[in-house]
Parts: structure tokens; C-alpha cells; sequence
């Protein structure tokens, strides 16, 4: 069963056009990956899909058009963001950033318990729970990041860029954090990333982003196998 | 002794009155991020529908609910059709367009009701009972039993409660705060419309003693704001008893410190918020944020 599916997207800054025929689809359970350099327009294509863009084409998700809609609605249909640079909330202590991120849920029991499974899986912020945000070093914010958009219980998350600025263990870290989070709640995912190796770790397929279009989709396994995947995105 | 009691007491009396006030500022500040020059003159604005609801016959206390709900609506129509346009921006234009508001408010008060003063009935009887040797009024008393109850309110709320904690994220991030499904719009509605309420309930505490005018809370507002950073801008707690403390000190200053009198005991705030902030910048309560990066 396909969960999502973008075809032909667009999208434009004022009148400069940086989407320009986007497709690509996530099976319900799935993982796939966006790869492409920088400006390439991957995380415009995120926010196309979470409402903070506005986009043209056509993105189904469970069979419906969900463009058009605002970031709450979209959020409420079960699409999680965790947008580029955290989107933390520095005065608020780790526990109220997770609470936030459980803003929409009304069973109170599943929530706390659902903390419980955050913690386990990043310790680090079992460390920090009472400190505030702010006070986090870059991989905790990145973990926090990830666990205040799992409270939501999506069926779909969408990260961008979780390794930006991160020493490499420490985003080797995270992603290996992700792929159990991922194995353990069969939560959909959507991975912008721009180091390849890293994103090969989660996902199953991916696609390769160009000045807003796709050049090279295929499965991880085909990708890593390209001389042009390895030259531009792998490091040699 | 008498006199010092008398002084302390007079002093927390006028503390309060920039209590209230400071309350509501920091209500807006923990919703919005902004600090509202405007709460001065719409505090003002809700006090002249209290009155003028009690001169068609209403009695105060119902004059007061009513006004306290029409404030409501409409510091939440102000969120939404003035200050929604500069919130996405600069906030520090937001906070110019908070000053012109005040100016604005502050107009079509004179304009409707006139500069002259008007006589505002008292929530709480003038009598004064003897405490420890200093006369107390009711009012104040009453004052003071008000504002503590408002203040724990909002402690409450803010630390207590999902809706004062979606209040803050909002206030904080309020892109990250719709991807995680916050009704950014309505929850700034609600944080500028509980101020305005608030607002309303500070108006008629202070009007009977400062008598009803437009420009009534000009010098509260100058004060509260002392406190407001005095007592650390996110803490209800903090700002009440900052309040009290620049009340009182003042007070205190104007008799006992010789070359300051009462001509210069306004400055006594701010040589105090001067102090404070040198030696403690998060203020007397407010936490220190520790960024890094
Ligand atoms: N808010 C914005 N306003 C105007 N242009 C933008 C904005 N965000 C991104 N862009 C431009 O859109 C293009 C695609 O950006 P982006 O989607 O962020 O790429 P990527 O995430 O692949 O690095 C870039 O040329 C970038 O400069
Ligand atoms: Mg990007």
C-alpha cells in the first residue's frame, strides 16, 4: 500500500520556481530517502508536504489531495516534520518539548509511556529531562527533535537533515537511533539527507534531487552500487 | 516605627496597583513573545466599559464580568486583525506597532469620554482597620487578596496546565509549533485576549484610587514595566513581588533618603531595575537561558 505520494510537484519562492516536477512515493511502513546537494530543493519538497509551502501537482497521501492544507491540519492527519535546524523550543525543559509534541493526543497513559520509550531510546535525554532545550548540545537537540515529533504517533515522519552539524559518531548516533525507532514502531519515513552513507543506513529507496527535479531514483542497494551516487554523495 | 509600618504598607498599596498590570504583560510576553506597550491603555479602555456600564445602572460587580468578557473578545480581535499582520516579522516592529496602539487607545478614549476625570466606584470599602499600628483600607487589602489570587492563577495556568504550556511554545517557535499541531492563530488569540481581560480587572482596581482618565495608567505602566524586567519577564510570581519591592522602596526612599524626596522618588524604579540587572541580568526570578550552539 502506497502512503504517500507526490507527483509532479512544484513550488516557488515569490516567482522563482524551485520545485519543478517532483515525484516520488513512500509505501506505508516504508523508508525512503531524498539525496541531492545543497539548494538542490529537498527541503522545500518536506514543507510542500507538511503546508508550510504552498505546491502545485499533486500530493496523496492515503489516497487524498492534502495540498492546501495548513501545517496543524497536516500534523493532525498523522504527518510528523521534524523541520531543518530542530525547530526545538529552547525555554521549555526536554519533558515539555516532548508534551508539545503529543499536543494533539488525549490519552494521557499512552503518552507517558511513550516518553518512557523516547528516553530509552536516546538516554541522553533522560539525563537532561528537567534542563531546558536551549541548553542541549547539538546531537541531544537532534534526538529531542526526533522524539518530539514520534509523540505525535504518526503514520509518516518526516526528517531533514538530522546529521547537519553534527560530529560524524555523533550522527551516526542518531541515525542508528532512528533505523530501531523505526524497526520498533513501523512508522513511516521521508528522509531528506545530504551525507549518503548516513541515509543508506535507514532507508530502503531512494531518489536523487536536481535543481528541483528528480535525476536517479532506485533501491539503496542499486544506488550505492552508481559511480555517479558514489562520486557526488559517497565520498569517492 | 508607626511611620515606617504606615510607609510600607502605603507601599505595597501602590505596588499592587503596578502589579496587576505587570501580570498582564507578562501574560502577553509568555504568549507572544512581545512585551505590550498597549496593556496600559486597553486596561484603561476595559475601565471606562466598567463605568460606563455602572452609569446605566448595572452594579459594579456585574459591570466588571461584563467588561471582563468584552476585553477578552476584544484583545483578541486586536491579535487578529492588527497584530497578526507584523507577528510573522520584524519583532521588534511588533513592538513599535504595540506604542502606536497606546497612542491609538489612548485617543479614542479622549475622544469618546473626554480628558476630564471620572468618578469610578470602589470594589472595596475605604474604611481602614489598625494593623500593627498602621492604618490599612479595606481597599487595599482587598487589592492585594485579588492580586495574589490572579497570580497564582497564572503560575498555575503557565506551569500547570497544556493549554499555558502550548501558550509558551507558541510564543517560542510558532512554525515548529503548527507542525506539531498547535492552532498557532486562535492559541495568540487567546494569550492577547486573557490579557486584555486581565487587563480589565487591573482597571477597576486602580481607577477609583487614580480617578478615570485616559492617561490614568501612563505612570502604572512606566512602573510595571520596571518590574517586569525586575522580577524576570516570564515569572507572575517574580514581577508581583518585584512590584511590591519598587512600591515599597520607593516609599521608603522618598522619606528617609534626604536628597531624593518625593520630586525624585520616580526614579527610585529604575536605579533599583539599574542595580538588579548589573548584578543578576535574568532578574530577581527569571531563569537564565543558557544557549549553545
Ligand atoms: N524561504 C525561502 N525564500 C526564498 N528562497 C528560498 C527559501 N528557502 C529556500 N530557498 C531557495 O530554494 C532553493 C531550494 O532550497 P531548499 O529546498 O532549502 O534546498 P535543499 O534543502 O535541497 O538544500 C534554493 O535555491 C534556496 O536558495
Ligand atoms: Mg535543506
Amino acid at each position: 500500500m502506497t502512503l504517500l505520494e507526490l507527483q509532479s510537484v512544484t513550488a516557488f519562492y515569490g516567482p522563482v520556481q524551485v520545485l519543478d516536477g517532483v515525484s516520488l512515493s513512500v509505501p506505508e511502513g516504508g523508508a525512503v530517502g531524498i539525496l541531492g546537494a545543497n539548494g538542490a530543493g529537498k527541503t522545500t519538497t518536506l514543507r510542500s508536504i507538511s503546508g508550510t509551502v504552498r505546491a502545485g501537482g499533486r500530493i496523496l497521501y492515503d489516497g487524498a489531495d492534502i495540498r492546501g492544507k495548513r501545517p496543524e491540519q497536516v500534523a493532525a492527519m498523522g504527518i510528523a516534520h521534524v523541520p531543518e535546524g530542530r525547530g526545538g523550543f529552547g525555554a521549555l525543559t526536554v519533558r515539555e518539548n516532548l508534551r508539545i509534541g503529543a499536543y494533539l493526543r488525549r490519552d494521557r497513559k499512552g503518552v507517558e509511556s511513550d516518553i518512557e520509550f523516547v528516553l530509552e531510546l536516546f538516554p541522553n535525554l533522560r539525563e537532561r529531562y528537567k534542563s531546558h532545550a536551549s541548553a542541549l548540545s547539538g546531537g541531544e537537540q537532534q534526538m529531542l527533535a526526533v522524539g518530539r515529533a514520534f509523540m505525535a504517533k504518526p503514520r509518516l515522519l518526516l526528517l531533514d537533515e538530522a546529521s547537519l552539524g553534527l560530529a560524524p559518531s555523533t550522527a551516526m548516533t542518531v541515525y542508528d537511533a532512528i533505523a530501531k525507532l523505526r524497526r520498533e514502531s513501523g512508522i513511516a519515513m521521508l528522509v531528506v539527507e545530504q551525507n549518503a552513507n548516513l541515509a543508506f543506513r535507514l532507508v530502503d529507496s531512494a531518489t536523487v534531487l536536481e535543481t528541483g527535479r528528480n535525476v536517479l531514483s532506485g533501491t539503496s542497494a542499486e544506488l550505492k552500487g552508481m559511480d555517479e551516487i558514489r562520486r557526488a554523495y559517497l565520498g569517492g | 516605627m508607626g511611620q515606617f509600618i504606615q510607609l510600607v504598607v502605603d507601599g505595597l498599596s501602590n505596588g499592587s496597583i503596578y502589579a496587576v498590570l505587570a501580570l498582564a504583560i507578562v501574560l502577553v510576553n509568555q504568549a507572544t513573545g512581545l512585551i505590550n506597550f498597549a496593556q496600559g491603555g486597553m486596561a484603561v479602555f476595559s475601565a471606562y466599559i466598567t463605568w460606563l456600564l455602572t452609569e446605566h445602572g448595572l452594579s459594579l460587580i456585574l459591570a466588571i464580568l461584563l467588561s471582563v468578557l468584552a476585553s477578552f473578545v476584544l484583545g483578541a480581535l486586536v491579535e487578529r486583525l492588527v497584530m497578526r499582520r507584523f507577528e510573522r516579522g520584524d519583532p521588534d516592529t511588533a513592538v513599535v506597532v504595540t506604542i502606536g496602539l497606546l497612542t491609538l487607545i489612548t485617543g479614542i478614549c479622549g475622544w469618546l469620554w473626554t480628558y476630564n476625570n471620572q468618578q469610578f466606584r470602589s470594589l472595596f470599602s475605604l474604611t481602614t482597620v489598625s494593623i500593627f499600628g498602621a492604618a490599612v483600607s479595606i481597599r487595599s487589602i482587598g487589592t492585594f487578596a485579588v492580586i495574589a489570587v490572579i497570580m497564582l492563577f497564572l503560575q498555575a495556568l503557565f506551569l500547570g496546565t497544556k493549554f499555558g504550556l502550548a501558550l509558551r511554545a507558541v510564543a517560542i517557535n510558532p512554525k515548529s509549533a503548527a507542525l506539531s499541531g498547535l492552532p498557532v492563530g486562535r492559541l495568540l488569540m487567546a494569550g492577547w485576549g486573557l490579557a486584555a481581560a486581565l487587563g480589565a480587572v487591573a482597571g477597576a482596581l486602580v481607577a477609583p484610587q487614580l480617578t478615570l482618565t485616559p492617561g490614568m495608567m501612563d505612570t502604572a505602566l512606566v512602573y510595571a514595566l520596571a518590574a517586569v524586567i525586575l522580577g524576570g519577564q516570564s515569572s507572575p510570581v517574580g514581577v508581583v513581588v518585584a512590584a511590591w519591592l519598587i512600591g515599597v522602596v520607593e516609599n521608603l526612599a522618598a522619606v528617609y533618603v534626604h536628597f531624593i524626596g518625593y520630586d525624585l522618588k520616580v526614579a527610585v524604579p529604575f536605579i533599583l531595575t539599574f542595580v538588579v540587572l548589573v548584578v543578576r541580568p535574568q532578574g530577581l526570578f527569571g531563569r537564565k537561558v543558557v544557549a549553545r550552539v
